[in-house]
């Protein structure tokens, strides 16, 4: 009888033996996870039930009333118009855009490669050093925007200062920066599109726009998916432009979710608060993901 | 292709990179701008001075935060690559209950967006008494959902009959994975390493949270100073700044761009 207890035991722990060396290497990931994004998530939606102390403590249960307090107040449901003019103004818009320099830049012509580093260049730049560039090319009156206009004698803008232009410029030089990622993915799925496929249409005689509509871009529609849901989860996440170009304003036409978050947080030291818009932003990207997901899966051709 | 076709495609290329690297070749000439220059709106200066260059290390410990962020991204590079290497390998080569609940588990982490989890985060840092040290800047970005994927794809086109006459070699596990594994996937190792330098290099809002002082501030959070100390006048050594700031990455761009573009498109599709 104990005999065969043991030899089960002894062949459990050396079925399980691949469990456990599984587990060792997946340990260090594992915990990091567990510390830095599945704790702190579950915490933040516990704390956007309550008020907080000084130092982030969950002080008095509210239930809903951080939600209800939001959605009540202005600053947030502003914030939250910002956020989503703000992802219409520059996903589309730079994802085209990737997507003729990508266009141009697959043509099989010498120093070809020159100009597909001139396109990606901006993905070497930090969005510090893009928004301070960018902060002088706007610049009231020593800015290139303005000097430009006066050339024409059009009349000066004050893209930062402006409420109607401010989320534009923050746009605009937003698009800028991004364009690099996405043009070196769209490039990257371009590449990787058969050449027997086009081989065949020349022979056909195809135009060149007839090509792009029935081959480029149906092969291209996974890579151009992903780029979309990226660029989608980023604009959502932008912070660092609004910090040095416009911190919010003016009129808090620019303060965008994270931004929002950032302040309430570790400038009113309201916690709480904080947290309820954390989850809002959550919920956001979520559902981005769970629409591409479910989008994708119909309308994208895989090859 | 006839010969107008390529000039149509000439002229755009030409007038398209114009447009997209202007604001970086006006950063570079305007660093070498007095103020007089930069108020007359000259397009080139009229003398190539480090004079803006000198002064930009002046104003602020740049050479130290230059130092901070090169231990930073490095120290972020190699965290990566060991922690998501040892989970792709086992996601890949250990058949094992519950790999697909991890995997899943894996994946809901790229759907939780990190500025949702930077409030408890920043709490927990200093509750360790990490503020203002490298641990604290670093290992929070070690595990990544992302590099572990890039890296899987990888480590699966590595041929079974491999991982069995390894086996019958009487390597261990730990042996294949160095001794085999990690050798013959050094390309994506390249782009997961440079990916993450880069992505590091150019982090702006934790190091803003996690450092009060400059014992360990990086170049980001320098252009933030020096943009919010220098008023108008002198934006010569503002440009300066950010020149310096951004040589080191655009030459990683130029070096490995062919690499990372492979890397990403392969990590991202398949």
């Amino acid at each position: 009888m104990t005999t065969v207890t043991k030899r089960r035991k002894i062949s459990y722990w050396q079925r399980s033996s691949n469990v456990r060396t599984a587990l060792l290497y997946l340990l260090p990931s594992i915990i990091l996870f567990t510390v830095f994004v599945f704790y702190p998530m579950f915490r933040t939606i516990y704390l956007s039930f309550f008020l907080t102390d000084q130092a982030g403590e969950a002080a008095i249960f509210v239930g809903l009333e951080n939600y209800t307090y939001l959605l009540e107040s202005d600053a947030f449901l502003n914030s939250i118009k910002a956020t989503f003019l703000f992802v219409l103004y520059t996903v589309p818009t730079g994802i085209i855009i990737a997507l003729i320099l990508a266009l141009l830049a697959n043509e099989k012509l010498r120093g070809i490669g020159f100009f597909r580093t001139i396109y990606a260049s901006t993905m070497g730049v930090s969005v510090a050093a893009s928004s301070v560039v960018w902060l002088f090319l706007f610049h009231p009156s020593v800015g290139m925007f303005n000097k430009f206009l006066n050339i024409f004698n059009l009349p000066q803008i004050e893209w930062l200062l402006d409420p109607t232009w401010a989320l534009f410029s923050v746009s605009l030089s937003t698009i800028w920066l991004n364009t690099g990622f996405s043009f070196l993915i769209i490039l990257g799925g371009l590449q990787n599109i058969d050449e027997y496929l086009y081989e065949s249409a020349r022979i056909d005689g195809a135009s060149y726009w007839y090509r792009l509509k029935r081959i480029t871009i149906p092969m291209l529609s996974p890579t151009l998916f992903f780029i979309i849901t990226i660029s989608l989860i980023n604009a959502f996440q932008t912070f660092g432009q609004i910090d040095i170009l416009t911190k919010g304003g003016p009129s808090q036409s620019t303060n965008l979710i994270v931004y929002s978050i950032y302040r309430e947080a570790f400038i009113n030291y309201q916690f709480g608060t904080a947290s309820a818009q954390a989850v809002f932003l959550f919920i956001c990207i979520l559902i981005v993901t769970i629409l591409q997901f479910k989008l994708g899966e119909k309308k994208v051709h895989y090859q | 292709m006839r010969v107008w076709k390529k000039l149509i495609l000439y002229f755009l290329l030409i007038v398209t990179s114009i447009i997209m690297f202007f604001p970086i070749i006006y950063a570079f000439m305007i660093s070498f701008m007095t103020g007089g220059e930069i108020l007359s709106g000259k397009l080139l200066p009229s003398t190539f001075s480090l004079d803006n260059y000198v002064k930009v290390f002046d104003r602020l410990p740049l050479f130290n935060y230059l130092i901070n962020s090169f231990v930073v991204s490095l120290g972020v590079m190699l965290g990566q690559l060991v922690v998501c290497s040892l989970a792709a390998y086992a996601f890949v080569f250990i058949s094992f209950k519950g790999r697909d609940f991890i995997f899943f588990l894996f994946i809901s982490t790229m759907m939780i967006p990190w500025e949702a989890t930077m409030i408890p985060n920043f709490f927990t840092i200093q509750k360790l008494d990490w503020i203002n040290t490298y641990q604290g800047m670093t290992l929070p970005f070690f595990a990544l959902a992302f590099g572990t994927f890039l890296l899987r794809q990888h480590f699966k086109t590595i041929p079974k009959e491999l991982h069995e006459a390894s086996q019958i070699a009487g390597l261990s596990k730990f042996g294949f994975f160095f001794r085999v594994v990690l050798p013959v996937s050094k390309t994506s190792l390249v782009t997961l390493g440079a990916y993450g330098f880069l992505t590091t290099w150019n982090m702006y809002l934790w190091p803003l949270l996690v450092t009060t002082n400059n014992s360990v501030r990086t170049v980001q959070i320098g252009l933030k100073q020096l943009q919010s100390q220098e008023v108008a006048t002198e934006w010569g050594v503002v440009m300066a700044g950010v020149i310096v700031v951004i040589i080191p990455t655009l030459l990683l761009l130029f070096l490995g761009q062919k690499q990372l573009q492979k890397g990403l498109t392969q990590g991202a599709l398949k």
